[in-house]
């Protein structure tokens, strides 16, 4: 699917208030702790903490979040909801922040998996693995050896009749839903 | 007992081992399965990065079908993710009504309104406390001898909603990996992060978070997941892993390691689809002995290096 014809998710600047506006509250009562960043299995590959990033975030520095790389290194694992004694949604800011930053160009490239994996959702009520990965490719046309350091695995799931050849799934089943999704967001 | 079966996407194609192995167990147990019409993805971790309100109205829908069709039916998920997904909606969303209404109005879009009353489950959770360790162990046909079963849960069916086990010190495959007649590897990457979705983007990251695994499971004969993402990252870089000072080690879903001591044949453990487990790993697997899957390494498992490892009270505390 082309970029042009997925307006919804494109960059705006007035986009940026509300995604921002929302963090704020996110991580409003953080307390600066450290709790979360001792947590964090990623942290070494971070260049700035996230307990940085919370109080970045409270002083709206959002040139500096956008420089920031921190947030993609964040794998979902959880560790640091659990553990943070102001009971933040962590890993939900997390996302939000990649949320964020996909409204840039830079942000678009490095989400372009999250952003693959939903097209092929839309696009076949559940997810076909090998499409899904093609659609990432096509996104990070930047890095043309993308496809090649996935391609021996790739080659082992097909051997092993691990995916389907393209053409599975329920077909457009959630296309309503997600145009539902799209213009409840687009609206502040 | 019956249950609504969500199988999520990966167990339709990379993770179909993990899908035919519960089935079968479930069935040796006399649990009923049935598969929730329709079922679609439940957005993983990637919803939530790109729509806050698909990452919940996505798992919603499943759940949504199951109350209409199911007739009040736990559902049953065997991915960590899709569970974890499915429990969100009924943590985060079932008592905020603004939420819920937003929810069900995108869920409306396919015609469906969910009002919260579905139980949801991990197969873990379901084979502990609605079977119990006990009746699992009676099922056993060929207890495994012995073998050195390192329980790796992962994230998400950990936390951040501890509900049938420790989060900080989960122990809740113990007593079912002690049931089948294995041993359980003492080791403290059980709730380790494998890196997920991030050995998409930046894989140089999530091979770090790999290599500590499996360097922590050197002197275990498997590994057994409760995830097709964990079970993927921890298989299929291990090649890569061991040039960063891993050994290999295979990788068996936990429903395998059941089907294994339950003596059920072939067709119901898939063995042959785990990208770690040789058909001479296989054999020895059937055989009820330990696996070592580098010839190597076998020699050193002597009986020292067994006594090395705690006492099983000392592993209970
Ligand atoms: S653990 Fe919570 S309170 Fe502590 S620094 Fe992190 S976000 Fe703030
Ligand atoms: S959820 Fe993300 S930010 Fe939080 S500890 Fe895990 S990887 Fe780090």
């Amino acid at each position: 699917m082309s970029e042009a014809v997925r307006p919804t998710w494109s960059p705006k600047e007035d986009e940026y208030g509300p995604v921002l506006a929302r963090l704020k509250e996110e991580v409003a009562a953080c307390m600066q702790c450290g709790t979360c960043t001792a947590s964090c299995p990623n942290g070494f590959a971070m260049d700035i903490t996230p307990r940085t990033m919370w109080r970045m975030i409270q002083f709206g520095m959002v040139d500096a979040i956008f420089d920031s790389h921190t947030y993609w290194m964040c794998s979902s694992c959880y560790t640091c909801t659990l553990r943070c004694p102001r009971g933040l949604k962590l890993t939900s800011a997390m996302a939000s922040l990649k949320r964020l930053a996909m409204l840039t160009r830079e942000g678009r490239r490095e989400g372009a998996f999250y952003r693959a994996f939903m097209d092929n959702v839309e696009s076949h009520g559940r997810v076909q693995e090998m499409g899904m990965m093609s659609g990432y490719f096509l996104k990070r046309m930047d890095n043309p050896a993308l496809p090649l350091r996935y391609l021996p695995l790739g080659l082992r799931l097909l051997g092993k009749g691990k995916v389907h050849l393209p053409g599975g799934g329920q077909g457009r089943i959630l296309g309503p839903m997600f145009a539902k999704a799209r213009e409840m967001e687009a609206m502040p | 007992m019956s249950y609504a079966y969500y199988p999520g996407c990966s167990l339709t194609e990379s993770a179909v081992e993990f899908d035919v192995s519960a089935r079968a167990v479930m069935a040796h147990l006399g649990l009923e399965l049935a598969e929730i019409p329709d079922w679609t993805c439940c957005g993983a971790s990637a919803a939530e990065p790109v729509s806050k309100l698909l990452n919940y109205a996505l798992p919603a829908r499943n759940l949504a079908i199951a109350e209409k069709e199911m007739g009040g039916a736990d559902v049953v998920a065997p991915c960590s993710a899709c569970y974890l997904n499915l429990l969100k909606v009924n943590r985060e969303v079932t008592h905020d009504r603004h939420l819920l209404a937003r929810v069900n109005e995108v869920l409306l879009a396919s015609g469906l309104t969910y009002s919260g009353s579905v139980k949801v489950r991990h197969i873990l959770d379901v084979f502990l406390n609605d079977v119990g360790a006990k009746i699992i162990a009676q099922r056993v046909n060929r207890p495994l001898g012995g073998l050195r079963v390192a329980p790796y849960y992962g994230c998400q069916i950990l936390r951040p909603y501890p509900v049938f086990d420790d989060p900080k010190r989960p122990t809740s495959m113990n007593r079912i990996i002690e049931g089948l007649g294995a041993e359980v590897y003492p080791w403290e990457h059980g709730d380790k992060c494998c890196g997920a979705s991030l050995m998409m983007g930046h894989p140089e990251v999530a091979l770090q978070s790999v290599t500590d695994i499996l360097k922590a499971a050197r002197q275990a004969d498997v590994i057994v997941t409760v995830c097709p993402l964990c079970q993927m990252n921890l298989e299929a870089y291990q090649a890569e892993a061991r040039k960063l000072g891993a050994r290999p080690v295979p990788i068996l879903y936990l429903t395998q390691l059941m089907g294994l001591a339950f003596g059920l044949d072939d067709e119901a453990l898939l063995l042959e689809k785990n990208l770690t487990v040789s058909a001479r790993a296989r054999r020895r697997l059937a055989e009820g002995r330990p696996s070592g899957p580098d010839p190597g390494m076998e020699g050193e498992k002597t009986e020292e290096t067994r006594k090395e490892t705690p006492s099983k009270e000392e592993r209970h505390v």
